[in-house]
């Protein structure tokens, strides 16, 4: 698997139908790098995401590995939060086999990366299984695989464990943490979870809220993997994301006219 | 699709149950058909006891004239007839309205150009449209195929473009970023993805053919089934237009249970239920 490409956005800002969702945002992931963009909903994060992604057009310059993005591309996967992303009419191995069947590697070729990326995923048990026959989690673990087989240099993942159970989730986030230092492919990762962030990122990116949202600060999180919640560091990490991101919150409320209901 | 884990397990723990449980709902819905069906018979049947034959032949009637079209072998003619027709323009409804349809979904200019002539013509009903088929088709089976071609391709491209706006646009960025150029993604997405709405459009289509053909062989037919509803007429055999009447009801019930079964067996990975 290559090694992971750097990421950077020059005064990127993203518009969509006439509204300013991101604005002016220039920061630099290195290759390899596991970053979290954490905010509150609503604040533009997955705009963002899907900006890298090549999904929808931006205003400034953003390099993935020093080329510019003008579409998507298999240097880039991508995991959804939502599993209506995987395609239902295949089987697992046949969801992991859709990419390099696409570029043309032949058959043996193929199902033997498919079976070994779906084996380092943990869905070597169910590789003929049809989406719609696998849990909430294996689904997730599916979309990974998915992905895994194209070798990308970045992996982008828009709160791909949001809709599963407190246990599957942290269950999840260990084995991403397990196959992230396997490939070393860089990470970006949406999530709103800060505990989630600290378990996972060597920094994390919060943002303003929107619109034309803003990072808002760049926290380093230099602890070993793999890591603890309960951790004093982690906890000190914690509670200044926390304040941070409260901040956005009760600004967000401030807008809504509900701050003095929940204070 | 959106099931989570515990109902997933919780599904597979009760399927023993389950199971058990739709057989006899299947069950019991048969025994009410048929009841229903004996109950709605009786009825005829007194009914007609105090009527003249000419104005509500009996359901014995009926039955003997079944007997003696069969006999004859007007009957197996009169249905092959009607069959090839349907089938026919059936199958080429499909053939064109399935691509069309699935093309006017995808590429917004394709949908524009023909949407005015899809708004306008579903409208209009194939009945209209005999005296022109068989101006410029002549009397024979093409004119007839046509109307019920006309009758069914405008329904299926309707469904079609309806199935194509409805795939995820998820499952679209997906394909993308695996490296799927658009004219892949539409044929290795869009499509699967649509069909529940082949299906759907198919038996929707197949009413319209059932419909039209029947209009269409009385005005322009010497065989099927439309045809002998029609010479009845002629000879004052009211039971014959019973026994056409039955038979084609019968027909498009077993057609549409056919292509259930097909789905159900051969497309089942599309998420077809029906």
């Amino acid at each position: 698997m290559p090694a992971g490409a750097s990421i950077d956005l020059e005064g990127v800002g993203i518009q969509i139908s006439g509204q300013k969702i991101v604005s002016d945002i220039s920061l630099s992931i290195a290759a390899g790098e596991f970053v979290c963009l954490l905010g509150p909903s609503g604040c533009g994060k997955s705009t963002l995401l899907n900006a890298i992604a090549g999904f929808i057009p931006v205003e400034g310059r953003l390099r993935v590995g020093g080329r510019e993005i003008r579409g998507p591309g298999i240097d880039r996967g991508v995991v959804f939060q939502n599993s209506d992303a995987l395609f239902p009419w295949l089987t697992a191995l046949e969801n992991v086999e859709y990419g390099p069947r696409i570029r043309g590697v032949d058959k043996t070729e193929r199902r033997k990366a498919a079976r070994h990326y779906l084996e380092l995923v943990g869905l070597g048990h169910a590789i003929d299984k049809f989406p719609a026959e696998l849990s909430g989690g294996m689904r997730q673990r599916l979309q990974i695989a998915r992905v895994l087989v194209n070798e990308p240099s970045v992996i982008l993942m828009d709160e791909p464990f949001g809709a599963l159970d407190a246990q599957t989730r942290e269950v999840m986030q260990h084995e991403l943490d397990r196959i992230w230092r396997a490939t070393r492919s860089t990470i970006v990762f949406v999530t709103h979870d800060i505990g989630e962030a600290i378990l996972l990122a060597d920094r994390v990116f919060t943002m303003t809220t929107g619109p034309a949202a803003r990072i808002k600060a760049i926290v380093s999180i230099d602890l070993p993997h793999p890591r603890d919640e309960t951790d004093p560091g982690a906890i000190a990490i914690h509670r200044e994301l926390r304040d941070d991101i409260g901040e956005e919150v009760s600004k967000v409320l401030r807008q809504q006219g509900l701050r003095e209901k929940t204070a | 699709m959106n099931q989570s884990p515990s109902a997933a397990a919780n599904a597979a723990t009760t399927a023993p149950r389950a199971a058990k449980g739709a057989r006899f709902a299947e069950f019991r819905q048969a025994a009410i058909a048929i009841v229903a069906v004996l109950g709605g018979l009786i009825i005829w049947q007194v009914l007609s006891l105090n009527i003249s034959p000419l104005f509500l032949p009996s359901p014995s009637d009926t039955w003997a004239a079944a007997i003696e079209l069969a006999e004859d072998g007007t009957l197996a003619k009169s249905v092959v007839a009607s069959l090839a027709r349907i089938g026919s323009g059936w199958a080429l409804g499909i053939l064109i309205g399935v691509p069309l349809g699935i093309l006017m979904g995808h590429f917004r200019i394709i949908r524009e150009i023909f949407e005015p002539y899809i708004e306008f013509f579903r409208f209009v009903p194939p009945i209209a449209f005999i005296t022109l088929a068989v101006i410029w088709l002549g009397p024979g089976e093409e004119s007839k195929v046509a109307l019920i071609f006309y009758a069914t391709v405008f329904i299926i491209v309707v469904n079609m473009i309806a199935g194509v706006q409805a795939v995820s646009e998820l499952r679209l960025r997906a394909a993308a970023s695996l490296g799927a150029s658009p004219l892949r993604t539409l044929l290795t997405v869009v499509v699967p993805s649509t069909v529940p709405f082949m299906i759907t459009g198919a038996r929707l289509a197949m009413g319209n053919s059932f419909l039209t053909v029947v209009s269409a062989e009385i005005v322009a037919a010497q065989d099927g089934l439309g045809a002998l509803i029609w010479t009845a007429r002629n000879y004052g055999r009211t039971e014959w237009v019973f026994v056409g009447i039955i038979i084609l009801g019968l027909l498009g019930y077993t057609c549409d249970r056919l292509l259930r079964i097909f789905a159900r067996t051969f497309l089942k990975r599309y998420s077809v239920t029906v």
